[in-house]
């Protein structure tokens, strides 16, 4: 069953690149995409990564009480926290939640009051038509969400560790800027690259293929999510054994 | 003309469609009639490419549409228009877009001249004034109907409705009925109806096609069928009391 659905989200994957529509078409619905992907996800990334950074640089800063360690080291601690595995894995996470389960569950709608029949009908390659604008739409605005998560878990970092006077700005600073390695920051963005991808296919795979009715839309947007999840882990980890 | 030779269908080893052979001509309304479950939708899916088939062939005009290739298979099913049993009209969309769909991705028509053909199909189902409203304003019987007018709007060889009638009331369903029948006249289209409303027979039906349980047991039209002596056929006709009395005084007289 799971070789047989491995195979089968395969053969999904091919049929978005046969038989497409013009370019023009894929244009403008990828700029809606990205809208519905990007632009509304901002508020959501934005208080999460905010409030991410700000608990991190508490919370490091409660375990290193030697006095022997410079306060740089929070902001150290933060900045890599953040770029290797904050920003591009639990924004993922999050990504899933949002943006695969409403694939999922649009995607799933479509199937059951055969619209999706309606385009095939038409000589349409509904596959291509519907899922190929999500997932470049994702690949495109997930990283720029990773960035801006990135930024704004630092800035929490900083704003807390300010106020609540546990480090210094000049030293927040510093230690941001300590033994910067510029490889952390591409890292996350393959990262994020390779989440997008998997996080749009496997959402549009699962409510693709959605058969029933309203109880299996819900169905298959949980599926979306917690197989999404799963995957995004497997690939953290194979990328982190590969690349680091 | 679509033709279809010995239609089989099964799903899960359960046959479906058992060797289903038929005409469908060109400017008449060809209704596929019978009882729930008798397998009528998963024969329109069939014939329009939603379901291969296990056996047999389709032809469009003498073009085979079963095995045909991709391109051809492609080329065929942008002649067709479907009228699906809940409309399908796409949510996002609203009415204008909708039946605008299919000459923004089939065509190259300019905008205005798109505009002009969807007021046009619009008028023609009696939908003026509706361009900007959206799916979930409009009632079931709107919805068939810019269903039926997204059919047409790319100049459909063929239409395929499934189930118009279903939830609509009596006098809508006639209005839907009588617009099916006009617009295959007017453009000289093939149009397959699946149906188990007795009026839509009786108001419609120039060539019936009867299924039981996946066997095609009689075909004819709507003047012939309540002479008919197939007993099952029988029993789907005269299933109300209505039209069982209507018999008995037919027979007394």
């Amino acid at each position: 069953m799971f070789i047989a659905n491995i195979g089968k989200y395969f053969m999904f994957l091919g049929s978005l690149f046969v038989n497409r529509e013009s370019f023009s078409t894929y244009f403008k619905l990828t700029i809606e995409e990205c809208s519905l992907i990007g632009i509304n996800s901002i508020i959501l990334v934005a208080i999460v990564s905010s409030f991410m950074g700000a608990v991190t640089t508490l919370q490091t800063a409660y375990n290193l009480i030697n006095p022997l360690i410079p306060d740089y080291v929070i902001s150290l601690v933060v900045r890599d926290m953040t770029i290797l595995e904050l920003a591009p894995t639990i924004i993922a996470i999050i990504f899933a939640g949002k943006v695969g389960s409403s694939m999922a569950g649009g995607l799933g709608t479509m199937r059951i009051t055969e619209q999706i029949d309606a385009l095939e009908v038409m000589g349409i390659n509904s596959s291509s038509y519907l899922v190929l604008p999500k997932v470049i739409a994702s690949i495109l605005m997930y990283p720029l969400l990773v960035i801006l998560a990135g930024i704004l878990s630092i800035m929490g970092g900083y704003l807390v560790g300010s106020l609540a006077g546990i480090i210094s700005p000049t030293d927040y600073i510093y230690g941001i800027r300590f033994d910067f390695n510029e490889f952390t920051v591409m890292f996350a963005l393959i990262k994020s690259f390779v989440f997008a991808f998997l996080v749009s296919t496997i959402s549009s795979y699962k409510g693709f293929y959605t058969s029933g009715g309203a109880l299996e839309v819900g169905i298959a947007s949980t599926q979306a999510v917690t197989t999404s999840v799963i995957a995004i882990l497997f690939a953290d980890y194979f990328l982190a054994q590969l690349l680091l | 003309m679509i033709e279809i030779e010995n239609i089989h269908k099964a799903y899960n080893g359960t046959p479906i469609l058992n060797g289903i052979s038929g005409k469908f001509e060109k400017g008449k309304t060809n209704l596929i009639l019978g009882a729930s479950g008798t397998g009528k939708s998963v024969l329109l899916k069939c014939i329009v490419g939603l379901t291969l088939p296990d056996e047999g062939k389709v032809l469009y005009d003498n073009r085979e549409f079963t095995t045909a290739n991709k391109t051809v298979k492609t080329e065929i099913r942008r002649e067709i228009g479907m009228l699906f049993q809940g409309s399908a009209l796409f949510d996002s969309k609203n009415v204008e877009q909708n039946v605008m769909f299919p000459l923004d991705i089939l065509t190259k028509m300019p905008l205005d001249e798109k505009l002009d053909r969807v007021n046009f199909c619009l008028k023609r189902v009696g939908l003026e004034d509706t361009n900007k409203k959206m799916p979930s304003e409009i009632s079931g019987g709107m919805k068939k109907r810019v269903g039926i007018a997204r059919a047409i709007v790319n100049s459909s060889r063929y239409l395929f409705c499934d189930e118009p009638n279903s939830g609509l009331d009596p006098q809508t369903s006639i209005l839907i009925d009588n617009l099916i029948k006009e617009i295959t006249v007017e453009y000289d289209i093939t149009t397959v109806v699946v149906t188990h409303d007795m009026n839509s027979v009786m108001e419609i039906g120039d060539n019936i096609m009867f299924l039981h349980k996946g066997n095609k047991l009689w075909e004819g039209n709507n003047d012939n069928i309540t002479q008919s002596d197939v007993e099952e056929l029988n029993d789907f006709v005269f299933a109300n009391k209505m039209m069982r009395n209507l018999k008995k005084q037919s027979n007394a007289s």
